[in-house]
């Protein structure tokens, strides 16, 4: 049932808006709430695929994030140079350039330099679905990267001597020392990073991904009910971050080492 | 691979679309500096409030700070687009859509740094200038935030990297930033590789020299 937002406002089309007649009276709200909107038609159907393809976006954008970043985080700490190097280019120019020109980048920029074949497959299979996959999982690998780093370099450097000295390997010493603790410090910042990943799956609208954002765009545009299209879209992505965020609290009580983590105030 | 299309629209590209002189209402300059600079007054307020002892301004701001960190800002800036023509009844140009939604989502990232500064002051100060008889108020800018500030320079510089990056989504509503002029001139050369990674490497050479002066200042104040 439509509900009057104000006393006065009229029923009508309300987007664009319309000019006042007579005067312009600013701060007088003429909008018609129509909320059945939202589960009316496709609206539903619309919804529940967007979130769908959001969580199925960041679940493997944020696999190929973490994979990224604790290759190139592990890289930059180990002694031979020139990997050190690459590790260190990766971060320090993926991380500093706008997501939204990557997306550019992998979705116009990398598809026609690829063998034919591949390029077959890629528009047979949405393209842009992949290219924002990429381009989430390589932008968020460089920032994952530093919270690794940050955690590898919160453990003592005693602890890789005394690896080195029971005769463990480099990669034994980190794959069993230093990884598994450096792993907890990190479930902090590594849980706002990955909630970063969620929000800013929703760049991937602009290569036509039809995420959340996207389809909240597309009852917009079908309804004419912006504010009631944009507000379940808000609320589906802040139950999402709220949800996440306290469900690794949790974790991060469960697993914390006593005497190596200063609990500080989860973001 | 042929990068003389870069060569041939560098004028466009850089003078229109980065710093926002030409025909188009443009600019990530133009839109930047200022989002820096208001996004941070209103963050330092909100940082405040979120540390007051009243609770009807503390919650207020706690739950600022949570909305809009639980939101994209895509999100945030189709919000500005829709409501505010309805609330005023005026067309609002697209810079001003884009500068009110920077303005109020990064006040909450900028709010959360300044709580976490002023937390950082340690606490003998403000009872040193209450013995002083300096009031709260003076306390706060003549005491605490002066100091907060210098422990705040990291996390800012890092912030103010973000909200950089940040204004390329701006393009999204027609703003034509660098992002945007690269998508026009693509339009017309279809040299997309190229392009972007020029703009890439635009984006590139102003964050990291952002954050190169940041480490300076750091050694020099600390």
């Amino acid at each position: 049932m439509p509900r009057q937002a104000s006393q006065g406002g009229v029923a009508g089309p309300t987007h664009p808006p319309a000019p006042a007649p007579t005067r312009r009276r600013p701060f007088q709200v003429n909008y018609t709430f129509n909320w059945s909107v939202l589960w009316s038609g496709q609206s539903g159907q619309w919804l529940l695929s967007g979130l769908l393809i959001t969580l199925q976006l960041s679940a493997l954008a944020w696999i190929l994030a973490v994979v990224l970043g604790i290759l190139s985080g592990a890289l930059r700490t180990v002694p031979l140079v020139p990997l050190r190097w690459a590790a260190t280019f990766y971060v320090e120019f993926f991380r500093n350039v706008p997501l939204l020109v990557w997306m550019f980048f992998w979705y116009f920029g990398v598809p026609p330099l690829l063998p034919r074949g591949v390029q077959d497959w890629l528009f047979d299979h949405g393209v842009e679905f992949w290219a924002a996959i990429v381009a989430l999982g390589v932008y968020h690998g460089a920032r994952m990267s530093e919270v690794i780093r940050s955690g590898i370099g919160a453990i003592p450097k005693t602890q890789f001597e005394a690896s080195m000295a029971m005769g463990l390997t480099t990669f034994q010493a980190y794959r069993l020392v230093i990884l598994p603790v450096a792993l907890r410090l990190i479930v902090p910042p590594g849980t706002s990073e990955s909630l970063n990943l969620l929000k800013n799956s929703s760049v991937a609208l602009t290569i036509s991904v039809a995420e959340l954002t996207f389809q909240t765009r597309q009852i917009e545009t079908y309804t004419a009910k912006a504010i009631e299209a944009l507000t379940a879209g808000t609320l589906i992505y802040l139950a999402l971050c709220l949800s996440i965020a306290t469900i690794m609290a949790r974790v991060e009580r469960r697993y914390a080492i006593p005497g190596l983590i200063s609990r500080t105030q989860a973001g | 691979m042929d990068f003389s299309v870069v060569a041939s629209n560098f004028q466009f590209l850089v003078v229109q679309g980065l710093i926002g002189i030409g025909p188009f209402v443009g600019g990530t300059l133009r839109l930047a500096i200022p989002a820096i600079v208001l996004g941070f007054v209103l963050g330092i307020f909100i940082g405040l409030a979120r540390l007051a002892r009243a609770p009807w301004i503390r919650l207020p701001a706690t739950m600022y700070v949570e909305f809009f960190r639980g939101v994209p800002l895509v999100m945030v800036i189709f919000w500005i687009w829709f409501i505010i023509p309805q609330l005023l009844r005026l067309p609002i140009p697209e810079y001003g859509v884009a500068l009110t939604a920077f303005v109020i989502f990064e006040a909450a990232y900028f709010g959360e740094i300044v709580r976490a500064g002023v937390q950082s002051v340690p606490r003998g100060q403000v009872e040193a200038s209450t013995a002083l008889g300096m009031t709260a108020t003076r306390t706060m800018v003549w005491v605490v935030l002066p100091q907060a500030l210098r422990n705040m320079v990291p996390a800012l510089v890092t912030q103010m990297i973000v909200l950089f990056k940040d204004t390329s989504l701006a393009s999204i509503i027609g703003y034509v930033d660098l992002t945007k002029a690269a998508q026009i001139v693509n339009n017309r050369e279809i040299k997309p590789f190229e392009l972007y990674l020029f703009v890439a490497v635009v984006y590139w050479i102003c964050t990291y020299s952002m954050a190169v002066m940041a480490r300076r200042f750091e050694r020099r104040t600390a």
